[in-house]
């Protein structure tokens, strides 16, 4: 108890210099938090893809279209229980810097598909009913203020002209790593107008989402979806959903890494914060270590002193960077378009991650002062003036 | 004649600098008795505070036989050798060496938490040590509230708590003025008188020499 009380007294022996240190153990770890944040949400699709899944692209691009009549001749294979498609609309919504995705989409299919979003059956209903009607996820309502019967006019891009589209439902998402930035509008009302604007760009998908019965058969039949259309104008390329999303993502993977890097880099600058405190402390207290070996005290007492004393300024640190981490991503999270990061919020892993790379700084820090108290001799270090 | 409690026989003590060896004590012979007080004095340099450094078991021989209290500390390892400290020797320091973050109660209870006795009895033991030093009303007081006389008494307390076979001074008044001085040598003298307990003392100062039963010299490594 009392080497404890030791600790802690000792730990806060200098406020400003352990308040500071405490304060750069916090920023750090926030920093590391925030950076392992956006790396983790970047590829929180990839965690949240469906094993049951198939995505079916065009060959040669995944900015090419399929044709719509693919879907019958892909639902009619053995193992495919369900297919719908999606269609990117783009458009802007008030400025270019309001985004969100808006898709295109098969009301009959989509929500069979993707059960993770979750639509009471009314919404559903009146969604499949009315042509001009959308469904929005929660986040993006919580954020705009959408309400059901609210109308929402895009200015269309690739899709020319003015689309106004009414609220008829708004989903919610089943797990905490459900997108629910979305909007999704019927495929068939832009394909109706591109009929008759632009009939080259009619009967136009932009992929196909299979759900299959037999996730161990993902394989074998996305080279049965892909065998229907070999050497058609418009062949395919079919893969698991999660090896989709890490293609669709591979682009920025260098940028992720290199702030995977950074996030690791910051703990090293940590660790040299608190290992300068730690060297400073121990070096003042030269002749303190001695009279505690004249004493009688083992090396394992100051070896309990010094990293116990290392180790509660970094869990200190650690806990208040922690701590801080949940309103500062909070408050990112407001400041940065929904659509960019569907989902962005602190994970356990890594909160997990910053308590041990709090520890493990802890104990880092503490070794060179540790080996310099425990190897000097007792009479030296009674002659030491700090 | 009481027993012999400190023999130190036939021992050298050098220091390396570099590649150079600096002999400071040179086949040195002592014995101190129970219950004796004894006076090392020397000039700066004569290896007084080597040879009381030698007789604490903080420092080793480079050759010759040390036996304090029975055992021959120059062949304990280092854990042991700490363990025996912690047991048998009480050390006051030049300059107290108190930790500043403790208060006196909390600083003379140190030594105490090697032992296996309770935190009543550890508290028991405390006053008892800071009430023959006559600072049982201050233990609560953190060093720095305390004049540099009432700090070595602490630090005595702290040496004295765990009942130590021997007492180890280095110049305990070397730091003190005139009337502290005094006082921290009345106490060490009712320490050996009233206490029985064997106190070996370095010391420049013939005043402070004059308290002991007995008084050494020293001049370059060996005993007048």
């Amino acid at each position: 108890m009392r080497i404890l009380k030791l600790i802690f007294k000792n730990a806060l022996r200098h406020k400003l210099r352990s308040g500071l240190t405490i304060l750069g153990i916090a920023i750090a770890v926030f920093a590391f938090g925030l950076l392992r944040t956006v790396v983790s949400m970047w590829y929180v699709g990839i965690e949240a893809s469906a094993a049951n899944r198939l995505i079916t692209r065009q060959a040669v691009s995944f900015i090419f279209t399929l044709p719509y009549s693919y879907k019958e001749q892909i639902a009619k294979l053995p193992g495919v229980e369900e297919v719908t498609f999606m269609n990117w609309f783009g458009g802007v919504y008030r400025d270019k810097s309001q985004f969100f995705a808006r898709m295109g989409v098969d009301p009959e299919t989509v929500f069979d598909v993707y059960p993770e979003f979750v639509l009471a059956a009314d919404q559903l209903d009146a969604f499949k009913r009315e042509r001009n009607s959308c469904v929005v996820g929660a986040d993006i309502a919580r954020q705009y203020g959408f309400k059901l019967g609210d109308v929402i006019q895009l200015e269309g891009d690739i899709y020319p002209g003015t689309w106004q589209f009414v609220v008829r439902g708004i989903y919610t998402p089943r797990n905490k790593t459900t997108d629910a930035t979305q909007m999704f509008i019927h495929w068939q009302m832009i394909d109706e107008r591109m009929r008759a604007d632009m009939p080259t760009r009619a009967g136009e998908v932009g992929w196909y989402i299979i759900k299959i019965k037999d996730p161990a058969r993902s394989a074998v039949i996305s080279d049965q979806v892909d065998a229907l259309f070999k050497n058609s104008r418009a062949e395919t390329k079919t893969e698991t959903e999660r090896a989709f999303t890490q293609g669709f993502i591979s682009g920025a993977s260098s940028i992720i890494e290199a702030m995977n890097f950074i996030s690791f880099i910051i703990i090293g600058i940590i660790m040299l914060v608190l290992g300068n405190t730690m060297i400073m402390s121990a070096r003042e207290r030269t002749r303190e270590y001695a009279v505690f070996k004249t004493l009688g005290f083992s090396a394992g007492h100051l070896v309990g002193l010094i990293l116990g004393e290392s180790l509660f300024i970094s869990a200190l640190g650690g806990a208040l960077g922690i701590a801080i981490t949940y309103p500062m991503v909070e408050g990112f999270s407001q400041a940065i378009p929904k659509g960019f990061f569907p989902i962005f919020i602190v994970e356990p892993g890594t909160v997990m991650l910053a308590g041990v790379a709090a520890l493990i700084v802890g104990i880092a820090a503490s070794i060179f002062p540790i080996q310099r108290a425990l190897r000097m001799k007792i009479v030296d270090g009674l002659r030491f003036i700090g | 004649m009481a027993n012999s409690i400190i023999q130190v026989q036939s021992v050298s003590k050098s220091y390396f600098r570099d590649t150079f060896e600096i002999p400071v004590l040179r086949n040195l012979s002592l014995e101190v008795h129970e219950g004796e007080f004894v006076a090392l004095m020397g000039p700066s340099g004569s290896g007084k505070t080597t040879l009381l450094n030698l007789i604490a078991g903080i420092d080793r021989p480079t050759s010759g036989k040390l036996i304090v209290n029975g055992t021959d500390i120059a062949t304990l390892n280092e854990s042991a050798l700490a363990k025996w400290r912690a047991a048998n020797v009480g050390f006051v320091f030049q300059f107290y060496n108190l930790l500043p973050v403790l208060t006196a109660f909390e600083n003379v209870e140190l030594p105490l938490l090697l032992t296996s006795l309770s935190k009543a009895e550890r508290k028991k033991h405390v006053h008892v040590a800071l009430s023959v030093v006559g600072l049982a009303d201050r233990m609560h007081h953190y060093p720095k509230q305390l004049s540099g006389g009432q700090e070595q008494r602490v630090a005595i307390a702290r040496a004295i708590v765990t009942d130590p076979t021997i007492l180890v001074a280095d110049e305990p008044t070397g730091d003190l003025d005139k009337n502290s001085a005094a006082e921290v040598l009345t106490l060490l003298d009712r320490l050996n008188k009233e206490y029985k307990k064997t106190i070996v003392m370095v010391t420049h100062d013939p005043h402070a020499a004059e308290k002991a039963s007995i008084i050494r010299h020293l001049d370059k490594g060996e005993l007048q």
